[in-house]
Order: structure tokens, then sequence, then C-alpha cells
């Protein structure tokens, strides 16, 4: 017997690759670029949307049959902004140095496009379960998306991965550096990050012709 | 001066979407057309205005540690900036709410173009980032927080329009097919940000440069005065270091 029902891990695998909210639905783009500059917060605020995103939709999926549907946005932001804070305080408490480096950052997943969007589009209408699913999986998706852009801006802008550097020292002239390779300064500026998404994009559609816009 | 570097700063510089990226989701939305992106843009500036200067308020004499001590002494130790976070969504909430209420009533004309997109701003992260940065970055006064506001409004309203008009223009061009669309706004984006990333040195003239002046004129704030080549702002900077 399989742990999840053919429709269950659709719900995980389809915003992973064909559904991506950042590269096909283009939400959830506010906050997450400017802090891909390296590979470690990335994959931090890839963690921190995954806990927002799942246990919020759980929350709202559970309140769906009571929340008035007029106040409903006000309800999903005291939803998202109470889980934000747990986020913010816990990176707080035992990683100060990534929190400082996140800055404002970590409050911006309450304005993060794909939760709100997931809560209306999903949460609302359907049970804690698949609403659980649903939001593990959106945020792997765009998690996913996070770390393919810190991984290369990383690697090419300073040589390192998670702070090692795996191409060698640029200083002391070994491994890559002795043959005459430099870090592209260029990769860790913020324009950049625009950029390697749009390469993302035009992969990911080259491949799968039925994304083609008009 | 002051109110002036602010101002261009938070425009030019600090631009929110081009330098921190706030507020994407609605750009690469709603910039089809140059008349929609015009409305939005002018609704951002509006509740920027409004919202920034307020969460300052709560800010001052609510969240920040010792803020509390308007009520009596034994409040002083109190730090409630934990809270923020919530405290400044529920005021963006309501007061694009409010907006929205006393805007319909007053002034249909300006609902009609404002209106539609009021709601859509409560969730724009270029709001909260706004209140965020004002909170982060400690601006001294209630002038300064109204300034920087209206600034970040206009520096986002100057993206989405350029990008509105860009756009319209690209649909008569032969774009690579899986670029169309998304992908190539993502990289003219880019283009633009890398443009605006020139006006970095626009106000200190080269950050370097300054620090050095510095360190010559602390000594002695004689050799700065003789030196008449070294510019007025140098010069008030370097008193603001003496005074502190």
């Amino acid at each position: 017997m399989r742990l999840l029902s053919k429709k269950d891990s659709k719900l995980i695998m389809d915003p992973l690759a064909d559904n991506n909210p950042i590269t096909i639905q283009v939400l959830g783009i506010c906050s997450a670029l400017a802090i891909t500059a390296q590979l470690k917060p990335s994959i931090v605020m890839a963690i921190s949307v995954i806990f927002v995103l799942g246990a919020g939709n759980v929350v709202i999926s559970l309140m769906r049959n009571i929340i008035p549907s007029k106040i409903r946005i006000i309800v999903q932001l005291v939803v998202v902004a109470t889980l934000v804070i747990i986020v913010d305080q816990v990176l707080k408490a035992y990683a100060y140095s990534l929190s400082k480096e996140l800055s404002v950052f970590i409050g911006l997943i309450i304005t993060n496009c794909i939760i709100m969007g997931r809560f209306e589009a999903f949460a609302l209408a359907n049970g804690p379960w698949q609403s659980f699913l649903d939001g593990v999986g959106n945020a792997l998706g765009y998690g996913v998306i996070l770390v393919i852009v810190g991984f290369f801006r990383e690697l090419l802008g300073s040589g390192t991965l998670m702070g090692f550097k795996v191409l060698g020292d640029p200083v002391e002239k070994t491994g890559l550096y002795a043959i005459g390779y430099e870090n592209n300064g260029f990769m860790v500026l913020p324009p950049m990050a625009l950029i390697v998404i749009g390469i993302i994009i035009w992969v990911q559609r080259s491949k799968n012709k039925e994304l083609i816009e008009d | 001066m002051e109110h002036i570097e602010l101002f261009f700063k938070s425009i030019f510089v600090d631009n929110m979407i081009f330098a921190y990226f706030l507020g994407m989701c609605s750009y690469l939305a709603v910039s089809k057309k140059v008349a929609t992106a015009v409305g939005l843009g002018a609704a951002v500036i509006f509740v920027l205005a409004i919202t920034v200067p307020l969460n300052w308020l709560l800010d001052q004499y609510l969240l920040q540690e010792g803020a509390l001590v308007w009520l009596g002494p034994e409040y002083a130790d109190f730090d409630l900036s934990f809270l923020s976070f919530i405290m400044f969504i529920a005021t963006i909430a309501t007061m694009v709410q409010l907006v929205e209420i006393v805007v319909e009533k007053f002034s249909p004309g300006l609902y009609n173009s404002l209106g539609i997109f009021l709601p859509l701003i409560a969730v724009n992260c270029a709001i909260l980032g706004g209140s965020l940065f004002m909170q982060s970055r400690e601006i001294e006064t209630l002038g300064l927080a109204l300034n920087y506001g209206i600034g970040s409004g206009i520096g986002w309203f100057l993206a989405i329009v350029a990008i509105a008009a860009i756009r319209e223009k690209i649909r008569y061009s032969n774009v690579p097919a899986p670029l169309r669309g998304l992908g190539i706004t993502f990289i003219i984006t880019g283009l633009m940000a890398i443009g605006f990333m020139s006006f970095g040195g626009m106000l200190t003239g080269g950050d370097d440069e300054a620090t050095e002046d510095n360190l010559e004129t602390v000594d002695g704030m004689v050799t700065a005065q003789k030196d008449h080549k070294t510019s007025d702002f140098v010069i008030e900077e370097t008193n603001d270091t003496d005074n502190k």
C-alpha cells in the first residue's frame, strides 16, 4: 500500500514542475529574490515558507466553515502573521546572525502571494489533510526555485557553497583559480536574481511547449 | 537637506522594485497596460503615504523597547517589538478598507480609478515592506516617515509605469517563444535594475571617498574648512560625526 493516494501525491508533485508557483503561477516573487545571493539564506527561507504555508493551510482549512466570507482576508492575515512571528522568534533565538541577514524578508512572508493564494484557492474549500499536502507541495515548488537560484548565484558569484570554498581559494590561487578562473561579482548583485529566474523560465518552457504563452 | 536626501534615496537608490523586489506579484500581474499600471501605482503612493507614518506612530509609542514609558515609569522595560508584524499588517488592512470607504463616499471619480486596486494593495509586499524598512532603518521623525512613504511609493510608480510601457511595445517584437510573456519581463526588469544601480553613488558621491574625507577632517575641522575643494555636503557630514 502506498503512503499517499494518487490524487494526494499529485497535490505535492504538481507544484514542483508544471504548476510551479514562481515560474508558472507568478506568485510569491516579492520576498524571494533579495535573499538568494547565497545558498544558506535561500534554504532557511524555503523551510520557513514550508512551515508557514503547511501549518497555515491546515488552520484555515479547519476554520473554513466558521469564517464569515466578508472578513476572511483579515482572518487569513492574522493566521499568517502569527505563524510568521513564531518563525521569526525561533530564528532570532537559534540563528541570530542569519535572522539579521534576512532582516525584513522574514516579515514579508506575511504578504507572500503564494500563501494568500493557496488559502483562497485551496484551503477554504478542502479538508485539512489535503490542504496540508497542497501547502507543503506549493511551498516546496517555491523552495526548489529559491535553492536553484541561490546555488548558481553563490557558486558563480563567490565561488562558495554554504560558505565552503568549493572552487578553491581566490586569494591563494588554488583549485580553479590556479588556471585563471575569476568570480563573476555581478552574480551577487540583486538584478542577476531576476535574470537567473528568467533563464529558468526559458529552460522550463522550452522543455514543455504547453506552457508557452501566446 | 535631510528630507531631500531621503526622498531621492527612496525613489532611486532604494527603489522598492529594483533594489528589493517588493511588490513584484502585482508588478508582474498588472503591468500589461500603461493605464492600469498608472492606477495601481497611484494607489500604492496613496496607501504608503498613509500607512508608513501611521505605523511609525505605532512603533514609536507602542512597540519599541521603552515606548510605553508615557503610561508610567514602570512600563519602561516593556519591549513589544515581536508584535510588530501583526500590528503593522492589521493597520494596513484596516486603513485600506477605511480609505476605500472614505474615497467611495467623497470622491467617486477617484474611487473609479483607484477603487478596484485598493483591496489588491492590502497584500502588496511593497506596503508592508515600507513599514518594516521604516522600522529597521530607525527613521527619526514623523515628517521623515511621511517623506519615506511618499518617496518609495513614487519609486514603485515609476517602475511599474516604465515596465508597462515596455511591455506594450514588446508585443510587436519577435521574442523567442519560450521567453514570451513572463520570461522576457523578468529579464527586462533585471536590465532595468542594473540601470537603476547606477544611481547608487548619486547622493554620497561614492561611500568610500566620503569616509576617507571624514578620516582626514575629523582630526580638526579647520583643515576641512580651509580646503575649499571639499564640498559643503562633506563638511556637514563631518559636523554630524563630531557632534556624536
